[in-house]
């Protein structure tokens, strides 16, 4: 097993360095001027036809691909992504500020996609092909393939628009009062719901809830149905084996077959998908933030790509990229613990 | 390939996708019939009114815009719009119709380039195996290592708007799922005995890939792809919801969502009553990509060899 993490570990910079060539050769394809909108924020600066000049010199935008590349390298390591012109501060202090938010709300969505993904799928497999199964099935199928744009907006315009109950954004006026200028308040992790606790603030932890209630039902619907369909294809595949069949035939009854011999070895491969899923919910953070107007880096995100501030942009990428690839890399290793075949080898 | 489409007809969730996508199509061949275009370009919605407000179902044209299509020596048939109109006074109706070809030419054109591309990356990468192997599949890596939503969306950022390039950005992270599937496929159809026979007898290893080793693989392939159409047009929506997709009044439904973003809440004392703006669209969408999606379900249930002879 060693080497198989040592091996994976090894992988590790490769991959990077990949996705930071990908990321840079599509920058690339925007002119060094507009590149340079991305380092400077003073348009004064750029005045004269001169100033513009040196400035691409000093930032090396016309340099040969591989030079730009190398320099472009050596400023992101500093952290030094450029100007956001849509936060108007450093690129990087933007994506600090907001990224407790959509930690946040992809946090609390892993849980209703793990219980109720893996606690369905179960039930399907088990009642395989009955009026049971087909309709777990079907309602899978319905949320795999509502858009989360759609999903979201109907949950907001029945529980916003109809009923007022769960309003958009992250904190109501008088909560963001106490978070953001109040004196009493610590901000430990910059998790609200957390904080408040921390700071014995009921109200406002309840206020921090009842904004993330709507966003994480919408984030969670289609990792929810694709962890479900997983799942139950592996159980299914499981309940085929011969040892659930030799458990059955030795008389151990039907609960035990299929929570303990059963679920079990079923449940490896959906580890690894439930890993990626997560993962993948991501990319659904940026849609979701932008139908409830929360304000994380995916709300961000989508401003600057409508208002081409493409230093904020390509750091998304970078940033998302980043996360995925570590991510993927825990989810392999832990992989590589759980399952003694892959321990094995 | 008879059994396969007697199971798809009898099942009743691939029967309701099958009737979906025939209705579609329909829609989307006689889409100049069922709404004759009243520009140039056939894909730019008609705008009923100048008025920034959606206006309700069963609106009509007004006179300052009727006018400019006289001038224009246009015929306008169809002056009401049956399903009112979103944001800036678009046609909705117009809208959805038009948006049915625009849903079919970014799913079909995206997945099949997209599908052929990884088929011919997988099965280099599994025939050959060793080092070209392993850099295929580190290559593939790199470009799984984006969030596909936020692949496209940077990419077509960069590219800029239109329905070009938002299908640039599909297909350049989109082909990697059908590399891996077929590269599994190949690895295990290699060690078959009629691949040694035919390596034995000498013949030519592009041939051994095209003649014996893709037709025995690639119908898993196939089932992903019909999966895959569904989610390529939900992305591609997603784009235009988020401001990046199609140009502004271009027929795609994702935009048409997007415009009636701000009018979902409706207005004081009247809760959604702009609900048509959001309702249409949105329901299209989803029918389309559900229709796929029923389909190629079942498809791959009744393909699995696992499950053969138990559905």
């Amino acid at each position: 097993m060693l080497s198989y993490i040592i091996r994976r570990l090894l992988l590790l910079p490769v991959i990077l360095l990949g996705v930071t060539f990908l990321i840079f050769s599509v920058f690339s394809l925007l002119s060094p001027m507009e590149r340079l909108a991305t380092y400077v924020h003073d348009p004064a600066s750029l005045k004269n036809a001169q100033s513009v000049e040196r400035l691409i010199d000093k930032y090396h935008l016309d340099d040969p691909f591989p030079l730009s590349y190398i320099n472009w390298i050596k400023r992101v390591i500093h952290f030094d992504l450029g100007w956001s012109q849509t936060a108007n501060q450093p690129v990087w202090e933007a994506i600090c500020q907001r990224f407790p938010a959509t930690l946040e709300l992809v946090l609390y969505s892993i849980i209703p996609v793990v219980l109720v993904g893996i606690w369905l799928g179960v039930i399907s497999a088990v009642h395989h092909n009955d009026m049971l199964d087909q309709t777990i099935r079907v309602s899978a199928i319905i949320g795999w393939s509502l858009p989360t744009f759609i999903f979201g907006l109907f949950v907001l315009f029945i529980f916003y628009g109809i009923l007022g109950w769960l309003p958009p954004g992250r904190l109501s006026s008088w909560a963001q009062d106490i978070v953001y200028t109040g004196t009493n308040f610590k901000s430990y992790t910059h998790l609200v719901t957390i904080d408040a606790l921390l700071n014995g603030n009921i109200p406002l932890f309840l206020d921090a809830l009842r904004h993330l209630i709507a966003p994480v039902i919408t984030l969670s619907v289609i990792s929810w149905a694709g962890l479900l369909r997983i799942t139950r294809s592996s159980m299914l595949d499981t309940l085929r084996k011969d040892y659930v069949r030799t458990a059955r035939a030795k008389g151990v009854d039907e609960h035990t077959v299929i929570h303990l011999h059963a679920e079990r070895n079923a449940l490896i491969p959906v580890m690894t998908i439930a890993g990626m899923m997560i993962i993948a919910m991501l990319g659904g953070v940026v849609i979701t933030e932008t139908v409830f107007s929360y304000p994380g880096v995916g709300f961000w995100m989508a401003s600057a790509a409508q208002s081409l501030d493409y230093g904020s942009v390509i750091s998304f990428a970078l940033l998302f990229a980043s996360l995925m690839v570590f991510g993927n890399l825990i989810v392999d290793i832990s992989y590589a613990l759980v399952d003694p075949r892959v321990r094995l080898e | 390939m008879n059994r396969t489409i007697r199971k798809l007809f009898s099942n009743a969730s691939s029967l309701v996708g099958i009737v979906l996508l025939i209705i579609f199509i329909i829609i989307a061949v006689f889409a100049p019939k069922i709404a004759p275009p009243l520009s140039d370009d056939p894909y730019q919605v008609p705008r009923m009114s100048w008025d920034v407000n959606p206006q309700a179902p069963g609106f009509l044209m007004s006179d300052n815009i009727r006018e400019i299509y006289n001038y224009m020596d246009k015929n306008v048939k169809h002056d009401k719009a049956i399903c009112g109109t979103t944001e800036g006074g678009y046609d909705i109706f117009y809208g959805l119709i038009w948006g049915t070809r625009t849903a079919f030419k970014i799913g079909l054109i995206t997945v099949i380039i997209a599908a052929f591309i990884g088929v011919f990356i997988g099965s280099i990468s599994a025939y050959f195996g060793g080092w070209v192997d392993e850099i295929i599949m580190r290559i593939t890596d790199i470009f799984l290592s984006f969030p596909f939503l936020v692949a496209a969306m940077v990419l077509t950022t960069i590219l800029g708007r239109g329905l070009d390039k938002v299908m640039i950005a599909l297909i350049t992270f989109g082909w990697m799922g059908y590399a891996r599937l077929i590269r599994g496929s190949i690895l295990a159809a290699k060690e078959e005995t009629y691949v040694m026979a035919a390596k034995a007898l000498g013949v030519k290893d592009s041939k051994i890939i095209w003649k014996h080793l893709l037709p025995n693989t690639i119908f898993p392939v196939m089932v992903q792809a019909t999966m895959n159409i569904g989610s390529m047009v939900i992305t591609a929506a997603a784009l235009s919801f988020l401001g990046v997709g199609a140009p502004v009044g271009y027929a795609d439904w994702g935009q048409m969502v997007s415009f009636a973003r701000n009018w979902i809440i409706g207005s004081p004392g009247h809760a959604g009553r702009y609900w048509y703006s959001v309702f249409y669209p949105g329901i299209f969408i989803v029918l389309f990509v559900l229709s796929w999606n029923l389909v190629g379900d079942t498809l791959r249930d009744i393909l699995d060899p696992r499950l053969r002879g138990e559905l």
